[in-house]
């Protein structure tokens, strides 16, 4: 599937601050039941976002008006559990472009880079500082610069750098997919066939 | 030079090319694949007008959406029925082997690959499930992927991988009876946490690891990706060969010689290094169980939940949250808590062995009254075993029922959930916040520590009953 390009992005931020947070979490199982990608929005965090008949509960973070944003600025551990793409699939259904935390599962953070959801991996002092930043005013703006593989909080001007593979930041930044670049290597792949099966 | 571990020896074999500053293209032998995370993957194929490229190393089984009673009925709930309908035509029309429902080899994807001998040593081995990492047991390279990585294996064979760094821990010594695999597991997953291994490809090892059988092994191969792991693996020997051998899939004659020639060179240089090292006694293990909402959070069955002072500041608020939904206290003794449900299943103890031992531990004792038990085997050859030993039948006598075979109580994608606010004692691998249904309070143990739930009807300690 051809991803969105992602460049750089300027936003107000969505605030969670619960660390470990799960892919059960992210889209319950029950709903993974649909056979396209497409829906899935709907459902992010929906055991925490609504109650059980289905109307939103107003402590929930997604239900407050006082924030919004293409941003959502996570606990540490975030994306652990289940495999499932789902979850990749419902933060970028509900509008979320970047995901901020101290630290990611494996799975979760390739499925979100096959996405083109960007995983911000920031130190713990810095995550500190972002939900200190956003719980005084929410309104309170990051930038991520992808090129320069760069977040900053844009009321202090404080910033840092994250990490990113090279080879997915390219992907990112012309929103290439990998099965095209694989597709291409095809002689290669028969190479190793041929010596090995 | 230094020698090469484990996984280094499979990894480098698979290594088709390397992306210039980026991830290495690793040819996969063997793709599992289901019904929940395979639909969009399919789809992608249509959409660009391609092919299941091997589809022979393809083999699909239908696991996480059945039921566990009336299989040879159509499934009930539309949107279940409408997606293993759908695996069933995706096979059909991609070319791919289907032991679906009511199949003789049907099960849950980790139980069946072992125990037709699809899944053998040094192998790749990926699925669109992250418990994948049962299947290095075996001493081979197996990993969970997302469906965007499903659709790259299917299309190409392949898959983009960064290399993980390595890291062994080590087991010795003997282990306290009344302690079994699954408390090995859940301890150490108590020790580093949910995160204490990511970005790694763990290898376990020392002589309580050695010990165990191939069921034991995957138990706790399983759970490494509780701890964050890429995924674990235990080195091949005598235990694995014997059991992979005269399998369904296994190789035969002078090409099984041919394979066990090769198998002997796998398990790691004496000289070999591992990004890190960790080591623990088998002698200070406990039964072991979860009283929180993520698998990390374990403790032995004689000690109390942590206090909040005892929990790091930072992780207090996560704490709290999990102490609310569990409904417990902060310094609880969890000896004596109650039980309303009890699941012994799932490809984390679906397995013979497992109900063995939760059989032997009821036989001629009852079920307590307030407890609800689901004892789910993990394949129709599970069932099937368990039907011949009589297992079915000193179950029955005990007052348990046993069902039909998948994931069931697991992930509670079929009908069985445990209702809100009931607590479970079960076998499997996540105790997440609604894993077993919206409500549902998790705690995770052995079969063992199940079954003396299951017939005291609160929590107990099995060394009690030995
Ligand atoms: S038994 Fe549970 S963990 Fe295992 S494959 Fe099924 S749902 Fe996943």
């Amino acid at each position: 599937m051809p991803i969105d390009k992602f460049v750089k992005l300027e936003s107000t931020c969505v605030p969670l601050p619960i660390e470990n947070v799960d892919t059960d979490q992210i889209i319950p199982a029950r709903f993974l039941k649909a056979t396209t990608r497409e829906g899935f929005g709907d459902n992010l965090f929906a055991d925490w976002r609504y109650d059980k008949s289905g109307n939103p509960k107003k402590d929930f973070v997604l239900n407050d008006t006082t924030y919004s944003g293409k941003v959502l600025v996570a606990g540490q551990n975030f994306g652990s559990g289940s495999s499932r793409e789902h979850a990749a699939w419902a933060i970028v259904g509900y509008g979320f472009k970047a995901v901020v935390s101290s630290f990611f599962a494996d799975i979760f953070k390739n499925n979100s880079l096959n996405n083109g959801l960007l995983p911000v991996q920031v130190s713990k002092e810095f995550l500190e500082e972002l939900f200190q930043a956003i719980e005084k005013d929410p309104q309170a703006k990051v930038e991520i610069d992808l090129d320069n593989q760069k977040i900053t909080l844009l009321p202090t001007g404080k910033s840092e750098s994250f990490d990113i593979n090279p080879y997915k930041k390219k992907c990112l930044l012309n929103g290439f997919d990998d099965i095209d670049y694989l597709l291409n290597i095809n002689d290669e792949i028969e190479a190793w066939e041929k010596a090995h099966d | 030079m230094a020698g090469k571990t484990l996984f280094e020896k499979i990894w480098d074999k698979h290594v088709v090319t390397k992306v210039e500053g980026g991830p290495s293209v690793l040819y996969i032998d063997r793709h599992f694949v289901h019904e929940v995370t395979s639909p969009q993957a399919f789809a992608g194929l249509r959409d660009r007008g391609i092919q299941v490229r091997r589809p022979e190393k393809t083999v699909a089984t239908a696991d996480h959406n059945i039921p566990t009673l009336g299989q040879d009925q159509p499934i009930r709930d539309e949107l279940s029925r409408f997606q293993v309908n759908k695996l069933a035509q995706n096979c059909e029309e991609f070319g791919v082997d289907l032991y679906g429902l009511n199949h003789k080899w049907n099960g849950i994807v980790h139980v069946i690959g072992p125990e037709l001998g699809i899944t053998r040593p040094g192998m790749t081995i990926v699925c669109g499930d992250s418990h994948t990492s049962t299947h290095g047991a075996f001493g081979s390279i197996a990993f969970g992927i997302g469906t965007s990585e499903v659709e790259m294996v299917m299309a190409t064979q392949t898959l983009l991988q960064n290399k993980p760094r390595t890291m062994r821990i080590n087991i010795e010594g003997d282990l306290q009876n009344g302690v079994v695999s699954k408390d090995i597991v859940l301890y150490i997953i108590s020790q580093i946490g949910t995160g204490g291994a990511t970005g790694y490809f763990v290898e376990f090892a020392g002589s309580a690891i050695r010990s165990l059988s191939m069921e034991a092994r995957m138990t706790i191969c399983n759970m490494s990706i509780e701890m964050g792991a890429r995924g674990g693996m235990i080195a091949p020997d005598e235990t694995t060969f014997e059991y992979v051998k005269g399998r369904e899939f296994a190789p035969k004659g002078a090409e099984w010689e041919k394979a066990l020639t090769e198998w002997r060179q796998l398990p790691s240089d004496e000289d070999a290094v591992f990004d890190k090292e960790l080591n623990y006694k088998a002698a200070d293990i406990e039964p072991m169980i979860t009283y929180g909402t993520n698998p990390g959070m374990g403790i032995g069955i004689s000690q109390s939940i942590p206090k909040l002072e005892d929990i790091e500041k930072s992780t207090q608020a996560t704490f709290k949250k999990s102490m609310q939904y569990m409904d417990f206290q902060p310094g609880d003794a969890m000896i004596g808590k109650k039980v309303d449900y009890v699941f012994v299943g799932s490809c984390t103890n679906g397995r013979i062995e497992d109900l063995r031992a939760f059989a032997s531990f009821i036989k001629g004792k009852k079920k307590a009254d307030n407890v609800t038990a689901w004892i789910v085997p993990g394949s129709h050859q599970v069932e099937a075993q368990a039907e011949e030993e009589g297992i079915r039948q000193i179950l029955e006598e005990a007052g348990f029922e046993m069902r039909q075979p998948g994931c069931s109580a697991c992930l509670a994608m079929n009908d069985d959930k445990i209702p809100e606010g009931n607590y479970a004692v079960s076998t499997s691998n996540r105790n997440f916040e609604g894993r077993q249904g919206p409500g549902a309070r998790t705690m995770l143990a052995s079969p063992l520590t199940a079954a003396a739930a299951a017939i005291t009807g609160k929590i107990t300690d099995p060394r009690d009953f030995l």
